[in-house]
């Protein structure tokens, strides 16, 4: 695994993560990165084959409850905190139309 | 009068009041605020009016809770309705709750007066305090120094005497660490037993709340005031909460302790002789010392450091300037997303975001996020076996004192490094906590960590105060 990151893997990942470098911080990360990614090389000396993999600590499973009713946030207050906000709803810019 | 039981003695038998004791620790606060910055917000009014209801109440003869009056400050990561709430984030700067934290509540039930936000590295990510949006909190030991983080400002709060507890939150060590370095004691319980229900989430299967207390016995009667089931968390053990104020005197006899022969290296000498010292004051004290091997613990860094951004990355999703928080504003929306994120967040948030989406994304993800699920099994069975042999297990909680601001912001590796003893613990899911435990050649504290199995509180903090009792 784990071979360097290259610059251009960098600019594509910071597109999926929606963060947008610019050219010098693509570098800056470029390299800080690789560096991890190089101390991270220490775990391909394990045998893992045979390992289960660990998601959660504690084992609990399909935790569910009663459907009842109950008091929810309220509307205005949630929507006072939005950046825009209209008719009961959030603003956002256009959607369509513009390359994604 | 600094002690959280001093304050509740004091207030419900009348000898001192709720106000005269918020009064007391608003005046700490404004001497030494200015060069301390543990705050992102000091709520002194809403402090005084919750304090004046206490003495009230106590008036009145009514039944007041277990904090009664006693002043208590959340790291800002903990939503309190209608309060500012940032994460020490530009992102989240301004941002008003619409709801209250469950830990908030059940400090409010318990008569708790709350003084305000402490400050943190950016979304709990840091050992330093140094990634805050507003700046750094200083060392109240030694301001030329860092108090640890990430949360920072709930230690210092805590060390300066500006509250008689904070709670603070946990993914790798960022209550131990700070705490280690500010002389006071933290707690990190078992994951699941205090409910994350209202705080922000950082890396939601490592995350904890846990308190900041000048005392064990402190911190052990706080803990029972926060844990227990809550039907808000979906990973909340559906347990009541232990315990824990009633094993404090049982001391230590016939407990077997562990010392890891195969610790990572990298440890201050001075601090290694303190660890040195913990394990004499429990000879001393009754119990056995027992060699435990954790081989998989010099793996710890490289899971964690994989686990941690990859849970962050898709947790801070969410601050996409549509629903709450700040906006650039752009063309479209793809355009708009990025424009807040690349404004709104710090480096180092950028960098595990970065981190994170790269080790989930496809063609990586076995290599990667997938092994390190892996490691994380190897790090828990390590600790099953030693926990056959031995009832706790003693480590330095931080490999060094406090050291000096800007000494680690160049390498983001080193700092990691910061959080080598504490992280197997949070991967592991177990409770941890830091004793201080003596000081370094260089005069700062250091912090014995007292680790145990899940739910093995009680074990872990009779431990802890026989520490406490030794130092």
């Amino acid at each position: 695994m784990s071979e360097s990151i290259s610059k251009e893997t960098v600019v594509k990942v910071s597109r999926l993560a929606r963060l947008s470098l610019t050219p010098e911080q693509a570098e800056k990360m470029t390299s800080q990165l690789a560096g991890m990614l190089e101390h991270f090389r220490d775990i391909d000396a394990l045998d893992l084959s045979d390992v289960e993999p660990m998601t959660q600590p504690y084992p609990l499973k399909n935790v569910m409850r009663e459907d009842v009713e109950a008091e929810s946030l309220d509307r205005q207050e949630v929507l006072d905190q939005a950046p825009a906000a209209e008719s009961g709803r959030f603003r956002v810019p256009p959607t369509i139309g513009f390359d994604v | 009068m600094h002690k959280l039981v001093e304050i509740v003695a004091g207030i419900t038998s009348g000898s001192t009041t709720a106000t005269a004791v918020v009064e007391e620790h608003l005046a700490r606060i404004k001497a030494r605020e200015g060069e301390i910055h543990a705050f992102n917000l000091v709520t002194a009014e809403q402090a005084r009016k919750d304090a004046a209801k206490i003495d009230e109440d106590v008036k009145a003869g009514k039944v007041v809770g277990a904090l009664a009056g006693v002043p208590i400050a959340l790291k800002d990561n903990m939503c309190t309705r209608g309060v500012e709430t940032t994460c020490s984030s530009k992102i989240l700067q301004g941002w008003k709750p619409p709801y209250d934290a469950t830990v908030v509540t059940k400090l409010r039930n318990a008569g708790a007066v709350i003084v305000g936000k402490t400050n943190l590295d950016e979304f709990a990510m840091g050992s330093s305090t140094e990634n805050s949006a507003f700046g750094p909190t200083k060392n109240p030991l030694d301001i030329s120094r860092v108090p640890g983080g990430s949360s920072g400002g709930s230690a210092a709060a805590v060390s300066a005497g500006f509250v008689a507890a904070s709670l603070g939150s946990d993914t790798g060590g960022s209550i131990r660490q700070p705490a280690a370095l500010c002389g006071v004691v933290g707690v990190k319980p078992t994951y699941g037993t205090v409910s994350r229900y209202g705080l922000v989430a950082f890396a939601s299967s490592l995350d904890q709340v846990g308190p900041f207390t000048s005392d064990v016995r402190d911190a052990a009667t706080l803990l029972e005031v926060i844990s227990g089931h809550d039907p808000m968390d979906s990973t909340s053990i559906p347990q009541p909460a232990a315990s824990l104020v009633s094993v404090l005197d049982q001391g230590v006899k016939g407990m077997r302790i562990g010392r890891v022969t195969d610790l990572p290296e990298g440890c201050e000498p001075d601090v290694l002789e303190r660890l040195e010292a913990a394990f004499d004051a429990m000879r001393n004290a009754g119990a056995t010392i027992v060699d435990v091997k954790l081989p998989s613990l010099q793996y710890c860094l490289t899971a964690y450091y994989l686990i941690a951004p990859a849970e962050a990355s898709s947790n801070l999703a969410r601050y996409d300037g549509v629903r709450y928080g700040n906006r650039v504003d752009s063309a479209d929306l793809n355009a708009m997303y990025a424009a807040t994120r690349e404004s709104g967040f710090g480096e180092e948030v950028k960098r595990r975001i970065m981190l994170g989406t790269y080790a989930l994304s496809a063609g990586y993800f076995d290599a990667y996020y997938g092994k390190a699920l892996k490691v994380r099994r190897l790090i828990s069975d390590d600790f099953a076996r030693a926990y056959q042999d031995v009832d706790v297990i003693l480590t330095p909680t931080s490999p060094s004192t406090a050291f000096k601001f800007g000494s680690k912001t160049d390498n983001p590796l080193a700092m990691y490094l910061c959080d080598v003893f504490t992280i197997p613990t949070n991967l592991a899911g177990h409770p941890a906590m830091s004793v201080p435990f003596g000081v370094g050649s260089d005069s700062m504290p250091i912090g014995i960590q007292v680790l145990a199995t899940t739910m093995g509180e009680q074990t872990m903090f009779k431990v802890a105060a026989e520490l406490e009792r030794a130092s």
